[in-house]
């Protein structure tokens, strides 16, 4: 038989169709991406390539708003997500015993609930006759007419919630690994375990961190849903410029520089930060 | 082993005032993530509650009264059956198809050292790392360019494309542990390549097959944005919920959506179930 002969090329044949299948999906539209961002025209006399450099030259004029809103909100929902996910992750790595796959399914089970009908429970939640409202404008946080929806709180709360399981569970692995006698040992050493954590399990967990803030902040920047459902269009994201350029406008040039933008923006952030944190070291337990 | 053993007994300086502090640092960790666990699952319980209420106007966003109608006609609103039907077709054709094309990509990665493993890497974790709306916007223009018209299909390969690399890393982690010998053990007992992977292989890598057509599923059933820039005319589930919910937000949604969380959470159960009487064995 040919593969018998040959045996060097079965892995090439088992990735062929999926790789030539990403290639086509994946690779080729980033290419078309860019060329359609640099057409212009009109939808009924149709789009040509004219090397329009405009479009990008607009995509920060015009955009620059949403563009540094979208890099604040998805920046601050991750933050929150690690804030409420590590003490959770931490609890369910080194409390959660028997019931750990258990605990870990109720953090995983939002994304059970279709996306658009989970964010459009935070629209009952923080309504203004509801009862969050109501505690806070009896703890006077808010004034009488204060609100929550249609506010950028509630917005950041959304992203962050959505987002919240991406950050929960690369901390859960990460922790999860650790050898607790290395934490015995340093409590042994005397150190106090503030220090044990400050010097052991922060460190070695920084891989699910690296993973986690990734997996939150590159999904967070692009969202568009969250300010169109929670928002006004003062919240307005860099997501919501591209869908209504697309779908409404239907300015497809606008629409793929913005995006490309996007991209490259969110590319350069994520090769800053391997950077800054050390890839190498960050990266050397998740294999 | 004698970790613990050889620790020395309880250090001399801790007091009582040391002992409450350590209780109440070690109460106050469980509350917060108790507190975390609230916030995690109170959307979730909005969502089942509102399913059984009877909205005062088109929206369903206060409490109103208690019913059972909502669940006796769950598709009692124009157009949510097709939607429902249509997110089924296209999660089980696409995710069929993306569990086939990772599958032979993780047995590739886990079993061959070949050149170009790097790139074919990188390749899998791209579509994982780019944010949907820029994948929807590039599948768009592809499509755009060359005239295609959108639908149904167009939906199909935009979720195959994102859910492949998802299998992939689900089959890859599954099958780190994959102990080579037996399948030569097999070649060596005469069976012919095909045998040994219908009798040996294939019920060695079952699970994390399954765990990944699974989670393709349900990724599938959930996707707005890029099925929402690639779609047409056609409309999904989630399609269906953001058209609707600028002109009203039926209980029926909740319904749906109270369905497919309970499915999802069955299938979640069974599956650790079988992996605890796994580890008891």
């Amino acid at each position: 038989m040919f593969l018998h002969r040959h045996p060097r090329l079965i892995p090439y044949l088992l990735l062929l169709p999926g790789i030539l299948f990403l290639v086509v999906f994946f690779l080729v539209p980033m290419y078309y991406l860019g060329f359609t961002s640099l057409q212009s025209g009109d939808l009924f006399a149709g789009y040509r390539f004219t090397w329009a450099w405009d479009n990008y030259r607009d995509a920060f004029t015009l955009y620059e708003g949403h563009f540094l809103r979208s890099l604040q909100y998805a920046g601050l929902a991750t933050l929150f997500a690690f804030v409420i996910s590590y003490p959770l992750a931490y609890w369910i790595a080194f409390r959660g015993g028997r019931w750990k796959n258990l605990l870990l399914l109720l953090v995983i089970a939002p994304f059970f609930v279709t996306y658009l009908i989970r964010t459009l429970a935070w629209k009952t939640i923080l309504a203004d006759q509801g009862i969050v409202v109501d505690v806070l404008r009896a703890l006077h946080l808010v004034g009488e007419d204060g609100r929550l929806l249609a506010t950028t709180t509630a917005v950041v709360a959304g992203i962050t919630y959505n987002y919240l399981p991406f950050m929960a569970l690369p901390l859960y692995v990460s922790l999860e690994q650790i050898d607790t006698r290395l934490i015995e040992a340093a409590e042994d050493l005397y150190a106090s375990s503030v220090r044990a954590f400050l010097r052991v399990t922060l460190p070695l967990s920084l891989p699910g961190i690296f993973a986690g803030t990734l997996l939150t902040f590159i999904p967070a920047a692009g969202d568009f849903i969250n300010a169109e459902l929670l928002g006004t269009p003062r919240q307005l994201m860099i997501g919501n410029v591209i869908q209504s350029q697309f779908k409404e406008v239907a300015d497809y040039p606008q629409a793929a520089a913005l995006s490309f933008v996007l991209m490259a923006g969110i590319l350069l952030l994520v090769l800053l930060y391997a950077r800054a944190v050390g890839s190498e070291r960050a990266t050397r337990t998740a294999a | 082993m004698s970790v613990a053993a050889e620790r020395l007994p309880a250090p001399r300086r801790v007091g009582a005032s040391a002992r409450a502090w350590a209780a109440i640092r070690r109460h106050t960790l469980t509350v917060f993530a108790l507190l975390a666990l609230v916030y995690l699952l109170l959307p979730i319980a909005i969502v089942i509650a509102f399913s059984f209420n009877d909205p005062p106007g088109r929206f369903n966003f206060t409490w109103n009264e208690f019913t059972l109608d909502n669940w006796t006609r769950p598709f009692g609103f124009p157009g949510l059956r097709d939607s429902v039907v249509l997110s089924l077709e296209v999660a089980a054709l696409s995710s069929i198809v993306a569990t086939i094309l990772g599958t032979l990509i993780a047995l590739a990665l886990v079993r061959y050292d070949f050149r170009g493993r790097a790139s074919t890497n990188l390749l899998i974790f791209l579509p994982m790392a780019t944010p949907e709306i820029v994948m929807g916007s590039s599948l768009l223009t592809l499509f755009l360019n060359y005239g295609f018209p959108l639908g149904f299909t167009t939906i199909l390969l935009a979720h195959v494309m994102f859910n492949i690399s998802f299998v992939v890393v689900t089959v890859r982690a599954r099958l780190a542990g994959f102990d080579r010998h037996l399948e030569e053990a097999a070649m060596d007992l005469f069976a012919t390549p095909w045998n040994t992977f219908r009798r040996v292989t294939f019920p060695l890598i079952a699970p994390g097959v399954i765990a990944g057509g699974l989670l393709a599923f349900a990724l599938s059933v959930d996707d707005f944005v890029i099925t929402y820039l690639v779609s047409g005319s056609e409309q999904t589930f989630p399609l269906f919920v953001w058209g609707a919910a600028r002109v009203a937000v039926p209980p029926q949604i909740n319904v749906i959506g109270t369905a497919i969380f309970l499915v999802a959470l069955l299938l979640m159960l069974a599956n650790i179930l079988w992996q605890w009487r796994r580890a008891d064995r």
